[in-house]
């Protein structure tokens, strides 16, 4: 039964996805989203999407109830300014919460950034197996029978050897005659792709630096996760010295003490030797970092980068946010760089604002 | 276009359904034939998007609704129970997976809804074969659709459902609405002055005091100026009026289409008005009956404590939101209460000795007949203030709140009586919404709508009133104003298909400044 209100959902639902599409460039720079992440969906508070009404705001409003309490007693704040509706007693206009699939969401960022399509590395020879049944066999259990094509076999000897009476049709298949649906196992070639995010988590990295960061690292993820099929990633934290983290330790962890980021660099590199074959995997570094680093590291980075990272990475990204201690040097450091790799983007993050032209900068390489 | 989700009642619903009419009924409740059909939530979730009718027009707020409905119960927030719509006969909906207490329960409570629908005068002028009326608008709306295509005809939707709650509730009480003649255009017709008498009804001899000649020349004098410049000002209506919808219909630059439209939005809204003037009777009545019949006839031993949870979880209030279903079960058993025990008329009123109220019993035995009464003539606003008194508030620990604007959040104000009612019917008053009336639709002579918002003390809010002015704009064709009162200075506001001006109205109209807000 087709229902009218189908038609109504749908509709409503192409408006609410016109109007994430409008915003994005302001959802992009909030953290808002982030929090409001399921496994294959996240949940958009969308405003400016109910019919508006004159309607009274909070100023000088007010109301009845009952239950215990002294004149002069909180009652909360009520909800927000723009969740209110008429004086306490009646249900409040809310904003609604939709759902956008994560795929859909990536669309939308490739849209709306003019993002270019990966293509991925030429790794072939990562495989996915799959099976279909498309052919047929001799042997086989009962349940995959193909009923018609015996049929038509027994049909046929029968015929060819002359027992077959047509006023009687019985047809009986004998075991030569019967044949079994059986599969074929198809290979297909799959692009794979991991992600290394590195973070500075010295002692001027703040809260807000790595909100940043977290932010960026969201966009990151649904743009590549919709690029690649099977998408890994691995977290690398350092001071002085670089650990690997999981995701969760990765954004709160805290340390204190110098900054050395070729720590990082020989970490990352390790990784990738063991567990990363360079011939199958799309690489993917992302770096974050206020960017002062320990003034005789410089040179062993930048000879870890050229010797090897750069020359088998996709995309090496250095995204540089702004502390409460300014921004560092290191940047300076790495722009030579950029003219001979073209797989290096370079990035200053000095406010969320910024993040909407870094998420630019990273993926409008296409790469 | 039309569905059918019409399947027979299984055997034991019927059979309850037999002996509920029975026994509602036997109480005296009086309604139209009703009809129960089952629905799995998914159908009553549509039906209760589309305000309990399979067809409607084509708009996606019934889409939102229908989404916001089936997500609350897929995540366990909410469910709703039945649905009943004021027809003739009556259409009810009951959840199919309801257990059968449940299912006793529901549907007692819907002959409680039944009875009100029928007899309640506020529901009188409903039409009561709205479900043919609704199906008919659609028809009309999908062919507007056909020929002008669906963004002009859900953006022109969109822009009358914006106001659609700018109408007069009383207007089907008080003749047809839109019988007035409200063109004055000719302006013969109109040029005789009427007078009005001001005068104070008195004895002879008091008359020149109390209706000092010097007074009432001036009076008259001011009232014949005002009407002469409102002539000489080409505008119109003479009284402000409610009805703003009524009155862009017959004054909008609107094509044939959008007038019909806007019309259809109209009807629609007059429909469901004396549902939101009653909400705290008709809740409170259904909640009455079913909570009597179930206690006394419906329940087996089995099903008393799932009844209860039930009940109990339909009258759960919270401090800041009043419950309707409680606050009207609550006041119908309490008028029962006294007019079964004679607590009413002078002398009760004038008893003060707390130990004579407290033993009042003059069994006078009237309490049911006065319920069926009250539930026939009341609506929300006359029901409270006709029948809350100070001992009801008190038993109900009632009390009324505002909000803090320093503090932001909001507080308990008073437990005062007088405060609590007044509190109470203001936020009745028009549903809680604001009050707004067509003060000029030439205004300056221009052919402007001219707006005025009747300000008790709470301001509108600023955006959404500009984004409805915007969309009131597109109705009437030209530039559109709103009187309001913002940020405690009288203001006006206005959008002229451009861009949104604030003006701040000074008392003597000399001063103003004007300054323009982007849009």
């Amino acid at each position: 039964m087709t229902q009218n209100i189908d038609r109504d959902l749908r509709r409503f639902r192409d408006i609410v996805k016109g109007n994430v599409r409008e915003n994005l460039k302001k959802y992009i720079t909030q953290d808002e989203m982030l929090g409001r992440r399921g496994r294959e969906t996240v949940s958009i508070p969308v405003s400016n999407i109910d019919i508006p009404h004159f309607r009274h705001g909070k100023k000088g409003s007010g109301g009845t109830g009952s239950g215990e309490g002294q004149p002069g007693q909180s009652l909360g704040p009520g909800e927000p300014e723009n969740g209110q509706g008429e004086a306490g007693n009646q249900p409040g206009r809310h904003i609604r919460e939709v759902e956008v699939s994560l795929d859909e969401l990536a669309q939308m960022l490739g849209e709306q950034l003019e993002l270019p399509r990966i293509v991925p590395k030429g790794s072939d020879a990562l495989e996915s197996q799959k099976d279909r049944y498309n052919s047929i066999s001799q042997v086989g259990p009962d349940s995959l029978r193909h009923f018609k094509r015996t049929y038509k076999r027994a049909l046929k000897r029968q015929i060819a050897t002359g027992k077959y009476d047509p006023s009687q049709p019985i047809v009986v298949p004998t075991k030569d005659d019967t044949v079994y649906k059986s599969w074929t196992t198809i290979r297909q070639p799959q692009a794979n792709a991991v992600i290394f995010y590195i973070m500075d988590v010295s002692g001027s990295m703040g809260d807000e630096q790595k909100q940043l960061v977290r932010t960026t690292a969201f966009w990151i993820d649904t743009w590549l996760s919709s690029q690649y099929k099977g998408l890994q990633k691995r977290y690398v934290v350092h001071d002085a010295v670089a650990h690997e983290v999981d995701e969760d330790t990765f954004y709160r962890v805290r340390e204190s003490g110098g900054t050395r980021i070729s720590s990082a660099y020989e970490r990352v590199h390790q990784i990738l030797q063991n567990h990363y074959p360079v011939q199958d995997w799309n690489v993917y570094l992302f770096q974050f970092s206020d960017g002062d680093n320990w003034g005789d590291d410089n040179e062993l980075c930048l000879n870890w980068l050229k010797t090897s990272l750069l020359p088998i990475a996709n995309l090496f990204c250095y995204g540089q946010v702004e502390s409460q201690f300014g921004s560092g040097e290191y940047v300076r450091e790495l722009s030579p760089l950029e003219e001979e790799h073209e797989n290096l983007v370079l990035s200053l993050i000095d406010n969320r604002s910024a993040i909407y032209e870094c998420i630019r900068d990273f993926l409008g390489t296409g790469r | 276009m039309s569905i059918s989700t019409y399947r027979a009642l299984p055997q034991e619903i019927r059979q309850i359904q037999a002996k509920m009419e029975e026994i509602a009924a036997g109480y005296g409740l009086d309604f139209f034939e009703t009809i129960f059909e089952m629905l799995d939530y998914e159908e009553l979730s549509m039906f209760a998007a589309y305000g309990g009718f399979p067809v409607r027009y084509p708009h996606w707020r019934f889409g939102a609704e229908f989404d916001e409905l089936m997500k609350g119960y897929t995540y366990g927030l909410q469910k709703i129970y039945e649905m009943v719509i004021n027809t003739d006969p009556c259409y009810a909906y009951l959840l199919n997976c309801n257990s059968l207490t449940d299912q006793k329960l529901v549907i007692a409570h819907v002959y409680g809804h039944c009875d009100f629908f029928k007899n309640n005068a506020w529901f009188s002028k409903t039409n009561r074969r709205m479900l043919d009326q609704m199906a008919n608008h659609a028809a009309r709306i999908n062919r507007y659709i056909d020929r002008f295509g669906h963004e002009a005809v859900e953006e022109f939707i969109d822009a009358c459902l914006s106001v659609d709650d700018l109408i007069d509730p009383y207007a089907p009480h008080m003749g047809k609405p839109g019988d007035k003649k409200t063109s004055t255009l000719d302006g013969k017709s109109q040029a005789e002055p009427v007078e009005i008498d001001r005068r104070f009804a008195t004895k002879d001899y008091l008359d020149s005091y109390v209706n000092p000649p010097a007074l009432i020349e001036q009076q008259q004098q001011r009232e014949r100026e005002a009407l002469q410049r409102k002539l000489a000002s080409h505008s119109f209506p003479d009284q402000p009026q409610r009805d703003v919808l009524q009155f862009v219909i017959e004054h909008g630059q609107l094509r044939d289409w959008q007038r019909d439209v806007l019309s259809i939005i109209r009807d629609e809204a007059y429909y469901f008005a004396p549902q939101g003037q009653t909400k705290i009777m008709n809740e409170g009545w259904a909640s009455y009956w079913h909570s009597t019949i179930m206690t006394r006839h419906g329940l087996t031993d089995a099903e008393l404590i799932d009844y209860a949870e039930h009940h109990s979880g339909t009258m759960a209030t919270s401090p800041t939101r009043l419950n309707p279903y409680k606050l009207g079960i609550e006041l119908f058993r309490d008028i029962e209460e006294r007019w079964n025990k004679g607590r009413f008329g002078s002398e009760w009123e004038s008893c003060e000795d707390f130990e004579t109220r407290q033993n009042w019993d003059t069994g006078a035995g009237r309490g049911r007949e006065k319920i069926f009464e009250v539930r026939r003539v009341h609506n929300d606003i006359t029901f409270i203030d006709t029948f809350l008194t100070e001992d009801f508030c008190r038993q109900q620990k009632l009390f009324s709140f505002a909000y803090n604007q320093e503090q932001k959040s909001y507080e308990i104000v008073s437990r005062e009586f007088a405060a609590i009612k007044s509190q109470l019917l203001r936020s009745l008053t028009n549903f809680g919404r604001p009050i707004i009336r067509v003060q000029d639709g030439n205004y300056q002579n221009r052919g402007d709508l001219y707006l005025v918002h009747q300000y008790e003390g709470v301001e509108l809010k600023l955006d959404e009133a500009q984004d409805t002015l915007r969309n009131l704009h597109k109705l009437w064709g030209r530039s559109v104003y709103l009187e309001s009162v913002f940020d405690d200075q009288k203001t006006l506001i206005s959008f002229d298909g451009h861009s949104h001006l604030r003006e701040v109205l000074s008392v003597n109209d000399d001063s103003s400044r004007t300054f323009i807000i982007t849009n």
